[in-house]
């Protein structure tokens, strides 16, 4: 029975990953990302317990409860406190919506391209569904380029660590459970460390536009 | 022996809870000084192991010190002893509430900095090298101006974005090692020749974990964050991470090289590190010639010498001694240089090389170490950065990359030219009157020491400025080192001698090479 919807499945939670991050280059503003950023995690959770469940693996099972804890739930409630205690800017990206839905297209080619080459000789429902997670990863370098606030590169950090699990996950079954501890912590620290210093940044200047921070060069 | 494995971890951590328990500030500056010795002592145990042919083991493997572990734990320990006892006479003006977290955080650094070296699994030293981005993060951002939180925020995205590009590659690398069975990460297994990897994931993999770590090693294209983070930080800090932070990125390089050279072949990494080594030093080259900063000059020497140590990895088996010995060499004279120039920018009160002249006639007490370590920097013989240089410069040569070498050498004496222009400007010649009134006192003092160029134009403004100091000028030039003088003289007396003892240095070192796949 479940190897029937087992492929339906991982099909399921790979297209609600990479529709989640399209949304994310459409929608400027930082809530509405930060919602779509709490789906996405909750598509990863569900993700890995399909596999882990497939697998049969008690360990995948716990890591997705992990996923769910961390990326569904502890990371969007971090940056939507911050952002409600805000006043709301919203974006003014470099790109306008169309042409980033279209980089978003290109990117998506881009790494199936790449990923039919890296998994050539692997034939499973997994590895086919894994330039998902090399186009999530790309996804998250073009926020990170392209968005000039504070709160939404770090949105583009977590597409890109997103991106970077979801490749794991289908590539491997996921890093051992430790590593994933280690992994999510780090996340988890480096957040808080970047909403530490968008906070002073506003103390400093008033907002958290990246663009001011100009002055260090050579 | 194993006890020694853990030790750099567990002292360092418990000594950071003390200092945010305790609220003596003289006993809590100690804590990192503390911390550094017994990652020194700890590494010195391990040394002292491995060159009695053990390898000491603990945590069912996850934790081992080979030859190189053991070699760069004893690193870490060195340099961060002379940058935290160097940096003891350093002010943190931090607010009171903070100033336990910055004794804190230095030793949390040098534990994550230990375990990333002891780690025999490529994901534990991931963890641990993105764990240091997180504990120097505030450690850059600790002076809380503009320009340091401009630092902190472009060091923390550029750190993390690279890493997690490392992660993507030991994804890869991981997924690479199914062939095997049981998928693994360790060093030890995945750097055996033979075994059945996937040759185009390992490719791959080895790619963009090189590029992430290229990134965190300050190598050219990926350094922008690196001049700006070391001159922002405190010295001892700027110092911790030019000597330590750098050299562990360059570790994994060497570690990951191992990998991907035995499944797919020196010829892939070897382009790669050639590329971004002589990118490294030409960024440098151009950006020292009209630098104003002397920090900023500290850093992109930094890039300077990683692009040097990178070629020296991408020259391969040869070279790789004499970049191990590089990475000691670089660590201990860029701390000492680092932690001077704290001590510069808090009597002088301007980190601008203009602002900063005639150092070796008003203070001597700083200048002196100063100029002796910029000759340690620069390249002179008896230091070892010499003797590294010119030995992949020759390893260069021998292995037929003496395209890439000569271009090196170019840029190296370019880097060298400039780098004298700069100290020259900053500690000889005669003081001069306008920088502040401060300095044509000490001019005044010049005059009365008698230097001879300095009488006749700095005597006048003396003159203007003494209505406004009516203290009288001090007769004497200032002799104080501003802080602790004997970590700066062992930095200086090891990287001057180490160069020399073939027992048990040469041994260790190549041991550590071998243990990359350097010698057959």
């Amino acid at each position: 029975m479940f190897d029937t919807i087992y492929p339906q499945l991982i099909g399921l939670c790979t297209g609600a990953l990479l529709l989640t991050s399209a949304l994310m280059v459409w929608r400027h503003s930082l809530l509405a990302s930060i919602r779509l950023l709490s789906v996405q995690g909750f598509a990863l959770a569900a993700l890995v317990a399909v596999i882990g469940v497939e697998e049969g693996e008690t360990e995948v099972i716990i890591v997705s409860v992990l996923v769910l804890l961390v990326k569904g739930i502890g990371l969007p409630w971090v940056l939507a406190h911050e952002t409600q205690a805000t006043t709301r800017t919203d974006e003014a990206p470099r790109l306008n919506p169309t042409a980033g839905l279209l980089t978003v297209a290109l990117l998506t080619i881009l790494s199936y391209v790449v990923a039919s080459r890296l998994l050539a000789g692997d034939s499973s429902v997994s590895a086919h569904a894994a330039p998902i997670g090399l186009a999530m990863v790309l996804i998250g370098f073009l926020l990170l380029v392209t968005r000039r606030q504070a709160g939404s590169q770090l949105i583009g950090f977590l597409v890109l660590d997103n991106g970077i699990a979801t490749v794991a996950f289908l590539t491997s079954g996921g890093v051992p459970l430790f590593l994933e501890l280690g992994i999510s912590l780090d996340v988890l620290l480096v957040v808080v460390i970047l909403y530490v210093f968008a906070g002073r940044m506003r103390n400093k200047f008033g907002n958290t536009d990246i663009d001011q921070l100009r002055k260090l060069h050579d | 022996m194993s006890f020694a494995l853990w030790t750099p971890l567990a002292v360092p951590v418990i000594l950071a809870l003390l200092s945010l328990a305790v609220p003596v500030p003289a006993l809590r500056r100690l804590a990192p000084v503390a911390s550094s010795a017994a990652v020194l002592g700890s590494g010195l145990l391990l040394v002292s192991a491995v060159l009695a042919d053990q390898v000491p083991t603990l945590g069912g493997g996850l934790l081992r010190a080979d030859a190189l572990s053991a070699y760069m734990l004893t690193v870490v320990g060195a340099v961060g002893l002379v940058s935290t006892w160097g940096g003891l006479g350093h002010a943190t003006a931090a607010p009171a509430r903070f100033a336990g977290s910055y004794d804190a955080l230095i030793s949390v650094f040098l534990a994550a900095m230990s375990l990333a070296v002891l780690a025999d699994n490529i994901g534990l030293m991931w963890a641990a090298v993105e764990a240091t981005t997180i504990t120097t993060a505030f450690l850059v951002g600790h002076h809380r101006t503009r320009s340091s939180l401009e630092a902190a925020w472009k060091y923390v995205i550029l750190g993390s974005v690279g890493v997690a590009i490392a992660l993507l590659g030991i994804v890869l690398i991981y997924a690479a090692s199914r062939g095997t069975g049981e998928p693994t990460l360790s060093w030890l297994v995945l750097s055996q020749a033979g075994l059945p990897l996937d040759p185009v994931l390992i490719r791959a993999g080895g790619a963009l974990a090189v590029l992430g770590f290229a990134t965190k090693a300050g190598l050219a294209p990926m350094h922008s964050w690196l001049p700006d983070a070391h001159s922002q930080a405190p010295a001892p800090v700027s110092g911790l991470m030019s000597g330590v932070l750098l050299a562990v990125a360059l570790y994994a390089i060497l570690r990951i090289q191992t990998i991907t050279n035995a499944v797919i072949g020196p010829d892939f990494l070897r382009i790669m590190l050639s590329i971004a080594g002589l990118l490294s030093l030409f960024v440098a080259a151009a950006l020292l010639i009209r630098q104003r900063d002397f920090k900023r000059m500290l850093a992109y020497s930094s890039i300077e010498h990683m692009g040097m140590m990178a070629v020296g990895a991408a020259i391969g088996a040869a070279a790789l001694p004499a970049v191990l010995l590089y990475v000691l060499g670089h660590g201990l004279t860029k701390a000492t240089l680092f932690v001077i120039s704290g001590r510069i920018l808090e009597v002088e009160g301007t980190p601008r090389i203009d602002g900063v002249r005639a150092l070796l006639v008003r203070r001597p007490g700083l200048a002196v170490p100063w100029l002796i370590a910029m000759a340690a920097l620069i390249g002179f013989p008896p230091f070892s950065i010499f003797f590294s240089e010119v030995g992949i410069i020759i390893a260069g040569w021998t292995t037929g990359m003496g395209a890439v070498v000569g271009i090196a050498l170019v840029l190296l004496l370019v880097i060298f030219a400039s780098l004298t222009r700069l100290t020259v400007t900053m500690t000889i010649g005669a003081p001069a009157a306008s920088v502040t009134a401060g300095a044509a006192v000490a001019a005044g003092a010049a005059v009365g020491a008698g230097a001879a160029g300095a009488a006749g134009a700095a005597g006048a403004p003396a003159e203007l400025a003494g209505p406004d100091a009516p203290a009288a000028p001090p007769a004497e030039p200032d002799r104080s080192a501003h802080g602790p003088r004997l970590p700066l003289i062992l930095a200086l007396g090891t990287t001057a001698v180490v160069a020399f003892i073939a027992e048990p240095v040469g041994t260790l070192l190549a041991r550590a090479a071998a243990v990359l796949g350097g010698i057959q």
